[in-house]
């Protein structure tokens, strides 16, 4: 790890000054961060921890959308959203271990938009709003590619409205050695439609699979997912834990099984 | 009733207490008062011309008291080669130079080129970012047959070529096996990939060089099986330290599955450095360095061929083999794929004739070396893979294709040089029919397929050598060591009794085990016994741990050091009770002559020696301390029979492994609950490499691809199943005098097999019947891609 000065605002106006000196990085839970540094592979001048903003902890029913702080911790929504929203609790529950939910929060997983990660695919799947400290920003405009965001420099992600579907699961088929999605997909029906959201599969980062969302929005049954034509190979990762071809077809299986799953 | 102290007894195991409560004291626990860090800067790349290394910037920075680099090394040795293998045409091997630092060249990403020693481990990170490298890239030699082509990039440019050495095995044979083949009823051939693994101990190497200027002895603290071996190789062969001078310690050690065996270069710069700044200088490793440092195990590429009559009688077996051996000579590198692998070759049957051919290559990755079952498992795998291969192409069971090959009559010459002793395999396939419920498998699939899964059944039988070794055979064969075992007993004047071993402990338990056997020898309660180890100043010359010797050798050398005492003190109770020696017999801690009344308490006779008022000093010296050297006279030869069964997602590929069934003769078993958290541990290990690890480099850059916990897939709790071990089945060893045959190593040496001949199994039972292979690890992509492909 490279030195760095540390600072610990109270309030979400404070962090946003704290971020406006040079080479200033928010650090939330750490989980993602502190390995970096660890490794060298980053060298702040400064973090401001965001762990001491109670104003960005928080998950409320707000009528038909659930609400959650930027600086929730996994392990507080897996608790927190079981009642009204399973989906969502059964996603949380299954990030990392015990130890990586209790520190790491959605707002870093939003903020880092790793390919991997599972947050996403629920964000887009519900047509989320992820609320920062200057603006709100739909969803379907904030994923911009793997660890791309809208997100400017020093922009806090404080809070992410989730439409609450009617239905929805959660399907993660594990990569064997970090255990993040190899392909993790999540679907959400409501009343008037139906979103899929894919991650961990794509070249392009988390995406919206609108073949399956049409087939659903007119029969939502595994069925009608196994007509369908994967998605394109090519477009897919390839690495040591799985061909493109092979991320392609577990879309389809995941998703089969999500809308089998959904509740 | 089970027993509760002594041999056979499930003691529990006394060193768990400091570990299970974090007090333990590993090596990077010692802290040395006035300490500075090395940091190692390696190579980034496989393979590359080192043009020149500028340290002025670093040296400047703060806190850096010196930068060492390769040509500190010119004057000193380079890491020994602990065997030599000679080749098919009467050749040694080729045996490249091995600096403590790169010198000239980088040959694998990881290699060491300078060693940044500062006040502070930040200090040294930082300095070694400002030392600029000059490295041409070379291209990178990574694939084995590539690597052997003509015009091929050579790893050492001084060898000529790649080729480490082209061994036979058994040579005489080649022409018989060969027409064997030719005239053989059937022949069931199959290619496979026994895949590259790191052995992750849970604890990282360490090593802490330490000077004392006045007495000018050095001492190291390092993460060690075998700390006596170290100082002879280090002390000898690379800085020219005499042992008198140079004390090695290995205390608590946190796992080492192989990789903790051998000399490595951190080891010997700490050292050297301490000397040479008049500092204890530390090294701990990261877990990436562990990663690019530690010697891999495995990484063999097999032709295998398996002859057989009309009646499923084997008649020969023909082997091709491609050893990697990476980009220099482990310690004992050479020794894995050759007699350590092809003497299991006939494995638990009477096949007549056997040839072997290994080529060891040089590539541009890390030294390969033995790795928990060290050639056994990979002579297993292969062998049972195609038994299993072979049973399937003829239509015949599997357990029945093996019963009806099995060696029944011990002892028994193999046509690969060793001698079995005793075993009974039939035996053991009765134990694990029964305890696997083979019966109820066909139910078992039928309730799979009703939720979409494939069920299947993988058996093998497995042989291994263990009790490593009689010096006389392994010298023959090349070792430049002997692996005899050390003991010396100590009984104290108040009776307490000290063993210390050359043997080391890092997890195997023998500070729990040792005792129960002395405790049945003497009738002294267990926690009179006190085991001591790992350090050169206090234990006398040994071998150390590995290739599942520690009972078996150096249990064997404390037998024989506590016969020794027990022998002094019957003459000294034989005084003491004014009797003849010859009528003292020693019985639940106290010694009295036969048919009379007449007794002396064990601590009557300790204090009489130590305190030789009333003591035949004419006849005998005062005090009770003896030392054996055990040299065992032939190999211990344990064996087992596993099942497995799996179901296979045929929509995933995923494998989730439902039961596993062991059956294992052992020999005699000192403490059932160690062997069972042994066989438990190998098991973990060996599904690990069948379903999850594989030590992955770019084929082209030779870059480490599953560098980290992030792509490198250990096994977790929820990957293995509830075990089902058995060990009652034992026959004893007939040459050592506990009977024993060694635990260490059998679950990693057999599960591999089974868990791959039980997914073809399932594979095969959802209709595709083209897959009658697929390479370990079976993930689920792979898994999948067989089926579909
Ligand atoms: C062992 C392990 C397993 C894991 N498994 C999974 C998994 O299966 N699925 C999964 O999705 N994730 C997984 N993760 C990642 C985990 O979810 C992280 O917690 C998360 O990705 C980052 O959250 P954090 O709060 O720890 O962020 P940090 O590490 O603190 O920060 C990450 C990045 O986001 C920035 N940042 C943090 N908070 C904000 C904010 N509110 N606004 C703007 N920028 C911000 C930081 O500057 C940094 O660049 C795993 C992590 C570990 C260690």
């Amino acid at each position: 790890m490279y030195s760095f000065d540390i600072e610990r605002p109270k309030s979400v106006a404070d962090a946003v000054a704290a971020l406006g000196a040079d080479e200033a990085q928010p650090i939330a839970g750490g989980q993602t961060l502190i390995p970096t540094l660890k490794q060298r592979l980053a060298s702040p001048s400064k973090l401001v921890a965001l762990s001491g903003i109670e104003e960005m902890k928080y998950v409320r029913r707000d009528g038909d959308t659930l609400v959650i702080g930027g600086g929730t911790t996994h392990g507080t929504i897996a608790r927190e959203t079981a009642e009204h929203f399973p989906g969502l609790a059964g996603l949380a529950a299954r990030i990392g271990d015990p130890a990586v939910r209790n520190r790491g929060t959605i707002g870093g997983s939003i903020a880092n938009n790793d390919p991997s990660a599972c947050y996403p695919s629920a964000a887009l799947a519900c047509g989320a709003t992820i609320v920062t400290d200057k603006r709100e920003i739909a969803a379907d405009d904030y994923f911009q590619g793997m660890f791309m965001t809208a997100l400017e420099e020093g922009e806090i992600v404080t809070e992410i409205r989730f439409p609450i579907p009617e239905k929805s699961a959660y399907m993660k088929f594990e990569q064997i050695a970090s255990r993040f999605p190899l392909v993790g997909v999540f679907v959400a029906k409501f009343a008037d439609k139906v979103g899929v959201g894919v991650t961990g599969a794509s070249n392009d980062g988390v995406f919206r699979w609108s073949e399956a969302e049409q087939a659903l929005g007119s029969n939502f049954a595994a069925d009608a997912v196994s007509g369908l034509t994967a998605p394109d190979a090519s477009d897919m990762i390839s690495d040591l834990h799985g061909t493109g071809a092979y991320r392609a077809h577990l879309v389809g299986v995941m998703t089969k099984r999500a809308v089998a799953a959904a509740s | 009733m089970p027993k509760d102290h002594g041999i056979g007894a499930s003691t529990k195991r006394r060193e768990d207490v400091r570990f299970l409560t974090g007090t333990g004291n590993y090596t990077d626990d010692i802290n040395v008062y006035g300490q500075a860090y090395v940091h190692f800067l390696r190579s980034d790349v496989a393979h590359g011309t080192i043009n020149g290394i500028d340290t002025a910037a670093a040296e400047a920075m703060p806190g850096v008291l010196h930068i060492f680099t390769g040509k500190d090394f010119e004057a000193v040795g380079g890491i020994p080669c602990g065997w030599q293998v000679t080749d098919r045409f009467g050749q040694p091997m080729k045996e490249p130079k091995h600096p403590v630092l790169a010198h000239g060249k980088v040959r694998h990403v990881g290699d060491p080129i300078c060693a940044v020693v500062a006040e502070t481990l930040e200090q040294a990170r930082d300095a070694a970012e400002a030392i600029e490298l000059d490295i041409d890239e070379l291209p990178a030699v990574v694939n084995m047959a590539k690597a052997l082509e003509d015009g091929a990039t050579l790893v050492h440019d001084d060898l000529g070529d790649n080729l480490c050495y082209d061994w036979g095995f058994v040579e005489e044979n080649k022409e018989a096996v060969d027409e064997a083949i030719k005239n053989a009823a059937h022949v069931t051939t199959l290619e496979l990939v026994n895949n590259r693994v790191v052995p992750n101990p849970m604890e990282p190497r360490v090593a802490i060089g330490d000077f004392n200027a006045a007495s000018g002895d050095s001492t190291l603290y390092t993460t060690s099986q075998n700390p006596h071996v170290i100082r002879l190789l280090m002390g000898a062969f690379v800085l020219g330290i005499p042992e008198h001078k140079l004390r090695v310690v290995a205390p608590d050690v946190g796992g080492g599955f192989g990789s903790k065996i051998y000399h490595y270069a951190e080891e010997a710069l700490c050292t050297f450095a301490a000397k040479a700044l008049k500092r204890p200088v530390k090294w701990t490793s990261t877990r990436s360095e562990a990663f690019m440092s530690d010697a891999h195990g495995r990484d063999h590429v097999t032709t295998i061929e398996l002859a057989l009559d009309a009646d499923h009688k084997f008649t020969a077996v023909r082997t091709s083999t491609l050893a990697n051996m990476g980009a220099y000579l482990s310690t004992f590198a050479p020794s894995v794929p050759t007699w350590l692998h092809g003497t299991l070759m006939a494995g638990n049957y009477t096949t007549p004739l056997v040839y072997c051919n290994v080529r060891a290559v040089f590539t541009n990755t890390v030294p390969v070396d033995a790795y928990r079952g060290a050639g056994r498992p990979e002579a297993t795998y292969q062998l049972e893979r195609v038994i299993d291969k072979a049973a399937r192409e003829l239509g015949v069971d599997p357990i029945e294709i093996r019963r009806k090959n099995f060696v029944t009559e011990f002892p028994y010459q193999t046509p690969v040089a060793v001698e079995y002793d005793s075993g009974d395999f039939h035996r053991l396939m009765d134990k694990l029919e029964a305890a696997a419920d083979f019966g109820g498998f066909a139910a078992r699939r039928a309730e799979s397929e009703k939720k979409g899964m494939l069920r299947g059944l993988g058996i093998n039988c497995f042989i291994e050598a263990c009790g490593i070794a009689p010096s006389n055979l392994v010298g023959q064969l090349g070792a430049r060591a002997g692996l005899y075992e050390s003991a010396t007993v100590r009984v104290n004047a108040t009776g307490g009794l000290v063993v210390m071993t050359g043997s080391h402990s890092h997890g195997q338990g023998h500070e729990t085990v040792f005792p129960q056997v002395i405790s049945e020898m003497t009738g002294l309660e267990e926690h009179m016994v006190e085991i001591e180890h790992g350090d050169t100043a206090n234990t006398p010359m040994g071998m150390g741990t590995y290739g599942s010797r520690s009972i078996a050798v150096g249990g064997s050398a404390m037998v024989r050091a506590t016969e020794k005492i027990i022998n002094k003190m019957k003459k000294i109770a034989a005084h003491l009770m004014e009797a003849a020696e010859g009528d003292i017999e020693l019985k639940d801690g106290s010694f009295s002559v036969a048919g009379t009344d007449k007794s002396v308490a064990w601590g009557d006779v300790c204090l009489a020696a130590y305190v030789p008022h009333n003591y035949p000093l004419e006849d005998i010296e005062p005090g009770l301390e003896e030392t054996a050297f055990y040299d065992p006279a032939n190999f211990t030869y344990p064996a087992g029979a596993y099942a497995c069964e799996v179901e296979v997602d045929p929509e995933t590929g995923k494998v989730r492994i439902d039961r596993f069934t062991t059956a294992d003769d052992f020999g005699n078993v000192m403490n059932p609950m160690i062997v069972d958290g042994q066989v438990h541990g190998g098991l973990a290990q060996g599904i690990g490499q069948a379903l999850l690890e594989n030590s992955t480099y770019d084929p082209e850059t030779g870059q480490l691809l599953s560098a980290s916990y992030m792509d490198y897939a250990m096994p977790r709790a929820d990957d293995v199943p509830f075990f089902k071990v058995d060990h009652t089945n034992g026959t004893p060893c007939t040459h050592n005098p506990l009977g024993v045959k060694g635990c260490g190593e059998a679950g990693a040496i057999g599960s591999t097999p089974t868990v791959v001949n039980a997914v073809v199994d399932a594979v095969q039972s959802g209709g595709h019947k083209h897959v009658t292979h697929i390479d370990m690890p079976l993930t689920p992509g792979r898994v999948w891609a067989a089926m579909n492909g």
